[in-house]
């Protein structure tokens, strides 16, 4: 990696394969973050990036759009760093969702101990503060939660809820769902064993899948495809990403997507993804992007 | 500061753990012997003496206490020698299994930890109680007491003293706004109270102070029956003076008819090792009453001497 950043410009190759090397080996790049002491600073129990230093990466890894600042840092971090853009520049909400209810228990921890570190205040006020629609209480909700994560659960409680999720989603408004008491309470507070089953619960006792009942939901739809089941959900964004004619931020979602779940859950993705659309992931990849950065997706991937 | 006695030379927790099994043998109990070392010994120590005792005799130490004492100085001593995340664990479980909406003890335990201590007792729920303590709390509250409260025990406050002055000043008058138009429950007074720093609060309320001329809580008086107005104070006196209220709530469980020993408990044994000097020095000043006097007018036998053993005042 050394040889990668050194001198002239940047040996894209090598760094490559170093993305595919390094796949799971997360304390590798934490060795890496320790060993760039100029560019990383120990703060709080990570090492973060300096401000400068991410600058002056991007500028140089241009040609790799910033998929290795991304993959260089601490995920916790990252998902500071992604919240807060969210919150101050307007990008969609849907990347606290992914971020509250994709990442287990204590990487969310994480991510609101960087925010401290990182933004001098918490992710929890700044959702409150930002976010005025009526979704805000449950965004608050669902960064806020520390979810039990053993299996024990409880069938009669899981069925009533479902229950309490048909009531409510059957009577209430479209605009009024996401503002009901019940319905946060659920989702916000309950695990997602807990959560799972009551899902599977609504579908016997209505017929349909939640997600179908929310329909366009703001949030709420996605919330429930999180927590049901990130693999799920994410081969959905790819699929998004990759159409011909998705914006800026969709195509965003590539990058923060591939370096999110490299080390987490890729190729329970690249199996959704090929269930659902009936193509390879990586096929699908090469043929949409370019160069280095291509490569660099690939690399993450896996083969 | 602590009001723990702990001798120069310890014994080691096997010793320890000897003599408590000699102090639980035969018939009876020697409760004396029970206080004398357990009211002596730190949070890790009786750590120690917790797993010495385990391995001594196969069993935890809580079962024999369980079984050998009882009533206000078996319940004392049980949360005594909990770990401190666990034992406000236990306490917030609970509050939350006889939950009424006059019950601050969720309020008091989410305010007056720091951040990462409060994320400590939310992983002590969890593996205590296979759930999360957000989940049972808005399970066991409804209504503008859930929207209060689910976020107080979800948050993670930073905890630096940077203050935005002019946030603080805009906040102060929303307060005052939504106080004015006795909209208590609204959210943004919840918002403000429920995630913003320590720091930024106090700023906050001093802001608020010094533009209407008198202290927040004041507004929030209007009507004395009001659980919610309540639980509305003692968030904000917890935040600018947690001492101050803990003295209120021992003052008040142990003036009235009969003693609040749920609240005295509560309160000594999670203080004992942290401010329970300066609830002391100012329950003295207030009362003019030295807090022991007090204690032993108002209970009894082991419970007594424990208690005055917690706060440093053995016979």
């Amino acid at each position: 990696m050394g040889q990668g950043l050194g001198g002239l410009g940047v040996d894209e190759e090598a760094l490559v394969s170093a993305l595919g090397k390094w796949r799971h080996q997360p304390e590798k790049r934490a060795q890496l973050r320790k060993s760039f002491a100029g560019f990383f600073t120990a703060d709080g129990g990570f090492e973060r990036f300096e401000d400068d230093y991410i600058h002056y990466l991007k500028i140089e890894f241009a040609r790799f759009k910033n998929i290795m600042v991304l993959w260089a840092m601490h995920p916790w971090e990252r998902d500071a760093r992604w919240a807060n853009d969210v919150l101050h520049k307007a990008h969609p909400f849907d990347i606290i969702v992914e971020i509250a209810c994709t990442r287990s228990s204590e990487e969310l921890l994480g991510a609101r101990i960087a925010y401290h570190a990182l933004f001098h205040r918490s992710l929890e006020e700044d959702v409150a503060y930002h976010v005025r629609e009526n979704f805000s209480n449950l965004l608050v909700g669902l960064v806020s939660a520390y979810r039990y994560e053993g299996d024990s659960i409880n069938e009669e409680m899981a069925k009533s809820e479902a229950k309490t999720l048909g009531t409510a989603i059957k009577s209430a408004g479209v605009r009024n769902l996401v503002e009901n008491g019940e319905v946060i309470r659920i989702l916000t507070t309950r695990s997602k064993p807990h959560l799972r089953v009551t899902f599977k619960y609504y579908r016997e006792m209505y017929g349909k899948s939640i997600e179908e009942d929310l329909g366009d939901e703001l949030c709420l739809q996605e919330t429930v495809q999180c927590l049901d089941s990130p693999p799920k959900y994410f081969s959905k964004v790819m699929d998004e990403t990759l159409k011909d004619g998705a914006d800026k931020n969709t195509k965003d979602a590539l990058t923060r997507v591939i370096v999110s779940r490299a080390d987490v859950d890729m190729e329970e993705i690249k199996a959704a993804y090929h269930e659902q659309y009936g193509a390879q992931l990586e096929d699908v990849i090469a043929m949409k992007t370019l160069g280095n950065y291509r490569d660099a997706l690939l690399s993450l991937v896996g083969q | 500061m602590s009001t723990l006695s702990i001798p120069v030379s310890v014994p080691s927790p096997y010793d320890d753990s000897e003599q408590l099994r000699k102090a639980f043998e035969g018939w009876g109990t020697n409760e004396g012997l029970i206080i004398a070392i357990l009211a002596h010994r730190s949070a890790a120590q009786r750590r120690q003496i917790r797993d010495a005792y385990a391995q001594a005799y196969g069993e935890d130490i809580l079962k024999a206490l369980e079984k050998e004492l009882t009533r206000h100085f078996e319940k004392a001593v049980l949360l005594w020698m909990l770990d401190p995340p666990e034992r406000d664990a236990v306490l917030a479980n609970e509050a939350l299994k006889k939950w009424s909406s006059g019950n601050r003890a969720l309020i008091e335990i989410s305010v007056t930890r720091t951040s990462d201590e409060m994320f400590a007792v939310r992983r002590a729920y969890h593996a205590r109680f296979k759930r999360s303590l957000e989940e049972d709390v808005a399970v066991h509250t409804s209504g503008d007491f859930r929207k209060l409260l689910v976020p107080l025990v979800s948050s993670y406050r930073y905890e630096g003293l940077e203050v935005n002055a002019s946030l603080a000043k805009s906040e102060a008058k929303m307060l005052h706004e939504k106080i004015n138009d006795k909209d208590y429950g609204n959210e943004e007074i919840i918002r403000i109270l429920t995630t913003r720093s320590k720091a930024q609060l106090l700023a906050t309320f001093n802001d608020y102070n010094n533009e209407f001329g008198h202290p927040i809580n004041k507004d929030l008086k209007a009507d004395p029956k009001d659980d919610f107005l309540f639980a509305l104070r003692s968030i904000i006196r917890c935040i600018i003076c947690p001492e101050k209220y803990f003295e209120k709530v021992i003052r008040l469980a142990i003036n009235k008819m009969g003693t609040d020993e749920y609240a005295l408990t509560r309160v000594i044994t999670t203080r004992a090792e942290v401010n329970m000097k300066q609830i002391k020095e100012i329950y003295y000043k207030r009362n003019s009453v030295p807090l022991e006097r007090a204690i032993k007018k108002d209970t009894t036998g082991d419970y007594e001497d424990f208690l005055l053993a917690l706060i440093g005042e053995d016979a």
